[in-house]
């Protein structure tokens, strides 16, 4: 036998019910599970219907992120750089910012879930590994690292724990992380206006996102384009912005992973592209203002901010999504019908899709009751 | 239940800490929202209340025996209402800059769930003594709260104790910025919500008694 195992294999009584240390069964059976995959099969929801567990599960979402989170990185890099270094050079840089603020995240997170794994004797769960790199991506690279601390301590406390844990929370805890932060300390999270590294010395470069581009009278494309902004920079992503969301490619090559893995719904993410792409045409056609985003058309509203990071990582969280096949449907499109609303006609919040996606998963429960309710009546009466 | 003779003195605590009324009932949110922002006007909030409290729950139970029981909600509004309008009165005379920024929520007082609350539930059943006090010791816990709330609220939204600016300017130089989601409503829900928390995991909290009952 492998030495590792017999370790475990002596230790293991200890943390039985009636072992000395049973307290910190969650502990233990975290460090297990790091290092030989279980055999029971999962005791908390998300349930899914197919052979595979949490931990798996989890890790697709990990794999389809990373070259997000790569990208993200180098990106960092790019915009300090101003595309003039080599690649390794800009690669470094952005990763000398990037990752320490996703070990914190990371770090602080898993100190609140095993507190309240070995305070309430559940289970440390594997959800942590998504929200923990999910969050930092969502935020902008300048973002102070205490901030960074306290928004996940929000999101896994208040978005997760206080529900009862991974598989009872309502709302997503990465998005309740980001929104604790750009309510709190909007300085560095504004909408606006994008915070990018800059050179010491150099007052920090702040200059308008694509999405609070508008109102000077040109046609928006133009303004947009003029900017810099041209539909294929925004769509490969070489351009300032939170983390993650720059590149729509590659959210949406994670996205089209997660969908062939069924670990992710289809249903949530093609309806909120539908949601998108109708909202937006509808806008364009109604006399509306043509120099704010309200006109700007289907592609713009598809590829600018955060709408391709959002609708294929959080959007599809099986725990706050709905969990009927019409259901995650209605969802998917109102998360994108949202988006396009609060971007076109909110002028406090340029970008709506966080606040969109967390105002669906209020209604999530509400979506599942109707239509498990509509399915039950048109069913032919059992005689 | 055995404890249908209460002490005084028990009439008088149950109200601040066992049966709080904001922590326990859940009762008086709204004001709690609204008036927690700064610590002087929750503190003055807190004060009318336990006054207009103390003060209904006492006339209520003198009154008790000739209050018809078809009308004693018309009744008892009307003895909260004019203390009420006599409370914002004093303040508008001593306190008018804390008046001003209290604004409606003094004579919001008059629909306070608390006032009413105790009145149905304690002052007409009981005699004036133990009403009185049973009117201020809930007013005291309602206060208790929105102190500790308006503490939290103050102290990490704007950097201050009762107006007294208390985080160093290094601090602030160092990077540390105020918590806007604390000036926000968002912010008193979360902090009541913690608070309930607290209490209700804090040994001898009436909720764990309730269950093992």
């Amino acid at each position: 036998m492998n030495p590792l195992k017999s370790i475990f294999k002596k230790t293991d009584p200890y943390f039985q019910s009636q072992g000395r240390f049973s307290r910190f069964k969650g502990i233990y059976l975290a460090t297990r599970t790091f290092f030989f995959l279980p055999s029971p099969v999962t005791t908390t929801a998300p349930h899914v219907r197919d052979h595979i567990d949490l931990k798996r599960f989890m890790s697709f979402v990990i794999l389809a992120l990373l070259p997000v989170t790569l990208f993200g990185m180098f990106n960092v890099g790019y915009q300090y750089h101003g595309g003039n270094a080599t690649w390794i050079d800009m690669f470094s840089t952005g990763a000398g910012q990037v990752l320490p603020i996703i070990l914190v995240s990371y770090g602080v997170g898993f100190f609140w879930e095993i507190l309240f794994a070995t305070v309430r004797g559940h289970d440390v769960t594997e959800g942590l590994l998504v929200t923990g790199l999910l969050f930092p991506l969502t935020l902008p690279p300048t973002i102070p690292l205490w901030q960074v601390a306290l928004g996940i301590s929000f999101g896994v406390v208040m978005g997760k724990e206080v529900f009862g844990g991974t598989g009872r929370n309502l709302l997503n805890p990465a998005l309740t992380a980001r929104a604790f932060v750009f309510f709190s300390y909007p300085v560095s999270m504004s909408g606006n206006n994008v915070w990018q590294l800059s050179h010491p010395g150099v007052d920090a470069l702040s200059g308008a996102t694509a999405l609070s581009l508008g109102g000077t009278g040109e046609i928006i494309q133009e303004t947009i384009l003029n900017a810099g902004f041209s539909l294929d920079r925004l769509f490969f992503g070489f351009h300032p912005g939170s983390i993650g969301e720059t590149s729509a490619l590659l959210c949406f090559v994670g996205a089209v992973f997660l969908m062939v893995t069924r670990v992710a719904s289809f249903r949530i993410i093609l309806g909120g592209i539908a949601g998108v792409i109708l909202t937006s045409l509808v806008f364009m056609v109604l006399p509306g203002p043509k120099d704010t985003w309200f006109s700007a058309g289907p592609l713009y509203h598809l590829f600018s901010g955060g709408f391709a990071l959002g609708i294929s990582f959080m959007a599809t969280d099986p725990v706050s999504a709905p969990g009927t096949n019409s259901g995650r449907w209605i969802y998917g499109f109102f998360i994108g019908f949202f988006t396009v609303l609060l971007r076109s006609v909110n002028p406090a919040y340029v970008e709506g899709v966080m606040l969109s996606i967390l105002f669906m998963n209020i209604f999530s429960p509400l979506i599942d009751h109707v239509t498990l309710k509509i399915t039950a009546a048109r069913r032919i009466p059992n005689v | 239940m055995s404890e249908m003779k209460l002490t005084l003195k028990e009439t008088f605590f149950r109200g601040i800490w066992k049966e709080n009324p904001v922590a326990y009932q859940v009762l008086g949110i709204c004001s709690a929202l609204a008036v927690t922002v700064q610590m002087k006007t929750a503190i003055v909030m807190g004060i009318a209340l336990t006054v207009v409290t103390g003060m209904s729950n006492l006339i209520i139970s003198m009154l008790r025996k000739k209050i018809p029981s078809t009308i004693r909600i018309i009744v008892e509004l009307t003895v909260i209402a004019s203390l009420v309008i006599v409370i914002d009165q004093v303040l508008q005379a001593f306190l008018y800059d804390i008046s001003k920024q209290l604004s409606v929520f003094v004579g919001l007082i008059i629909t306070n769930c608390i006032v009413l609350g105790r009145a149905e539930a304690f002052a007409l059943a009981n005699d004036p003594l133990p009403s009185l006090l049973d009117g201020l010791g809930n007013g005291l816990g309602y206060g208790l709260i929105l102190v500790a709330v308006a503490f939290v609220r103050e102290l990490l939204g704007a950097g201050k104790i009762v107006g007294f600016s208390v985080i160093p300017q290094s601090w602030m130089d160092a990077g540390y910025s105020h918590m806007g989601l604390m000036v926000l409503a968002p912010g008193a829900f979360f902090i009541i919500g913690l608070l309930v928390w607290l209490k209700n995991s804090l040994p001898g909290a009436s909720r764990e008694e309730k269950t093992a009952q």
